[in-house]
């Protein structure tokens, strides 16, 4: 009976030694939880959050000062997945996914200012002084800077028209069965 | 030599519906007012135009070119004039539009080039695949895709067998079966070009049972060469698919993400075969297909022979018009066709036009599940689809491809024998539209995210540049300020 009491006392002490030490070798600095977020978020800094950007939007996530609903751009999906990552459930119903936009240039009323080229998180802006700008559509995250910064009221936010192409089933819907 | 065959799991007997038009020869349809051919009629990139408004085009010639690696040239169904080039309704269940060159015919239906005859088993394997490829042949069995683009596998991955699918499982659908019977002969020849461009030791042409005359037809047809074999196969619904007739004819199923090419094995339509003939045999460029104008709310079904790009309204129109306003007017069969717009016009991959009437329809009321697994004893993929209907409802779009929504061919066998009108198929079809949503825009995030990233880079390197360029001049005006301080210390003290 001592040598049991004596093996498993070693072997605690010994154990909980090398934990202590592994503890402080292997020391991780950031927080990985906000790491494995914001990973997952756009990444665009588009600050529709109320955060200053995508990296505290994503520690004060992972503070659980933030609902995993805070991100319009990621819509449904992202919420999803940041609520199996945090392992929380989140009421869901409420987050509808928000109409993809894209910002277009009304070429009338552009003066080319270059404020909505220094705006964009993306840099889906393309121009130069005095001449009319130009939205790359496959660069843009549809965050609506430019459109705060815009002088002329020229850029607009326009939602995506389907085409054949990105056109996609609606869910059926069913009587109430 | 008799062939032995494998059972298939699952499969329904759909009412077949094809006698209206089984019975009748295949006629001609009159050239319409107007020509709608869409730049896109294939899987892969749409075609680039390469006529302009005004031109004039004759029957045969180019009017668009294939773009990137998966794509199909497009071709003038007959001669005369390009009148517009813009988007027209799309034979597609969103009634969007796509590019379409439009053109009025002259009325003199004049070809390009004169016919000419050359012998395809002089040419290389390449040069059938180049022949297939420019003259736009695609799929014709319905899915569309480039032809061209199989047949070259079979220079990357040796392939054994030639699966000819003359199975037209589909109800009402009788264009394939008009096809074997009346042009066998042109269909065997495709077939052996077909062969001849594969390099595959045998053809293996699979009919189902309940087409005896195409069977016999066939038969004969293909005496002129040992290596090509007809198969009958029993009738079930769905036969067709690729992937249950190389079961059937193989017992080989194919697995999740593979190609049947990594079998050894290539499966082509027969309306294909007879497309391949026209092309390599005489040059001519696939422009027209037989449709089957079918359905109980039309007046004359009938199988036509249709100009690639007459619209829908014309075709209905020669098979004299409707006997009563359709419930439904679909593309393809009443399995799995696709619901279309009135305008749309007949492209490459229209097998039929199917007009359907409210009782041949028959929507039953939906009612709630009870789990009778009806629909499981019906899936021909051994998928359980009230289970993955349940998740998708929930929205559990994770859980629906746990139990295998992404082997899931869409052929409608489950709604087809749900007890309670379940729209199962729809739910499957509106679960994969969501995954590939989301997986374009997690792909356009992630550039987004590189782009944000690469952007923050530039901005503090150019602030870093400019806060070292400000020091550098910093220090050159304070050491040209001592110098000058030096100077005038020297002069004073001299």
């Amino acid at each position: 009976m001592y040598a049991a009491i004596v093996v498993l006392t070693a072997m605690g002490l010994s154990l909980g030694f090398v934990l202590g030490l592994a503890a402080r070798l292997f020391r991780v600095e950031a927080d990985p939880v906000a790491e494995k977020i914001e990973a997952l978020m756009p990444g665009s800094q588009c600050g529709q959050c109320g955060y200053p950007g995508c990296k505290p939007a994503a520690e004060a996530l992972a503070r659980g000062e933030a609902s995993v609903t805070l991100c319009p751009p990621g819509g449904r999906a992202l919420a999803e997945e940041l609520a199996q990552l945090l392992g929380v459930q989140a009421d869901l119903s409420g987050v509808k996914d928000a109409v993809p936009m894209l910002a277009r240039v009304d070429e009338d009323l552009c003066i080319g200012c270059l404020k909505c080229l220094r705006a964009c998180p993306t840099d889906a802006v393309i121009g130069a002084a005095k001449q009319i700008h130009c939205v790359l559509p496959e660069a843009c995250s549809g965050c609506g800077k430019c459109v705060d910064v815009c002088p002329t009221e020229c850029m607009q936010m326009l939602p995506i028209e389907p085409t054949v192409r990105t056109w996609r089933w609606p869910k059926p819907v069913l009587a109430a069965a | 030599m008799i062939l032995r065959l494998f059972r298939i799991r699952g499969g329904v007997h759909p009412p077949e519906h094809k006698h209206p038009t089984a019975s009748r020869p295949i006629e001609a349809c009159p050239l319409p007012a107007r020509l709608y051919v869409p730049l896109q009629q294939h899987i892969g990139a749409p075609a680039e135009p390469v006529v302009q408004v005004g031109e004039k085009v004759l029957k045969g010639q180019l009017i668009g070119h294939a773009q990137g690696p998966v794509s199909a040239p497009v071709h003038a169904p007959t001669s005369g004039t390009v009148t517009t080039i813009a988007p027209h309704a799309a034979p597609h269940p969103s009634g969007l539009p796509v590019v379409c060159v439009t053109i009025e015919p002259d009325g003199e239906d004049r070809w390009e080039s004169a016919p000419a005859e050359t012998d395809p088993f002089l040419l290389t394997p390449r040069e059938i695949g180049e022949r297939v490829a420019a003259a736009g042949i695609v799929g014709m069995g319905g899915a569309a895709f480039p032809s061209a683009v199989k047949l070259g596998a079979a220079t990357r991955t040796p392939i054994h067998t030639l699966i000819i699918n003359g199975g037209e499982c589909e109800p009402y659908l009788t264009c394939d079966d008009r096809l074997m019977r009346e042009r066998a002969v042109e269909v065997i020849d495709g077939v052996r070009i077909m062969l001849h461009g594969t390099q595959a030791t045998r053809a293996l042409i699979a009919i189902e049972e309940n087409k005896p005359s195409a069977i016999r037809e066939l038969k004969r047809a293909a005496r002129i060469d040992e290596r090509v074999m007809v198969v009958r196969i029993p009738a079930l619904y769905p036969m067709g698919s690729e992937k249950h007739m190389i079961q059937t004819l193989t017992g080989r199923e194919l697995p999740p993400g593979r190609l049947p090419a990594d079998l050894g094995l290539i499966v082509h339509n027969v309306a294909t075969a007879f497309a391949v003939h026209r092309a390599v045999r005489f040059g001519r460029p696939l422009i027209s297909r037989i449709v089957t104008v079918g359905g109980g709310a039309l007046r004359e079904p009938r199988n036509r022979e249709v100009l690639i790009g007459t619209p829908i309204e014309d075709l209905v129109e020669c098979c004299g018009g409707f006997a009563e306003e359709p419930a439904r007017l679909l593309m393809g069969g009443p399995m799995m066709g696709q619901v279309i717009p009135w305008n749309a016009p007949v492209v490459k991959g229209t097998s039929g036009v199917i007009a359907l009437t409210r009782e041949e329809i028959h929507i039953g009321e939906t009612r709630a599940c009870i789990r009778c697994g009806r629909c499981v004893s019906a899936c021909p993929v051994g998928l359980m689809p009230l289970e993955m209907a349940s998740r998708i409802r929930a929205d559990q779009f994770d859980g629906a491809v746990d139990h295998g929504l992404n082997d899931c061919i869409s052929c409608g066998s489950c709604a087809f024998v749900c007890p309670a009108s379940i729209p199962l198929v729809q739910f499957f079809n509106f679960a994969k539209g969501e995954l590939v949503a989301r997986k374009t825009a997690q792909d356009k995030s992630q550039v987004l995210k590189l782009m944000a990233e690469q952007r923050q880079a530039r901005l503090e390197r150019e602030a870093r540049e400019k806060a070292e360029a400000a020091a550098r001049k910093k220090a050159e005006r304070e050491a040209a300020k001592r110098a000058e301080q030096e100077a005038a210390a020297r002069e004073t003290g001299t």
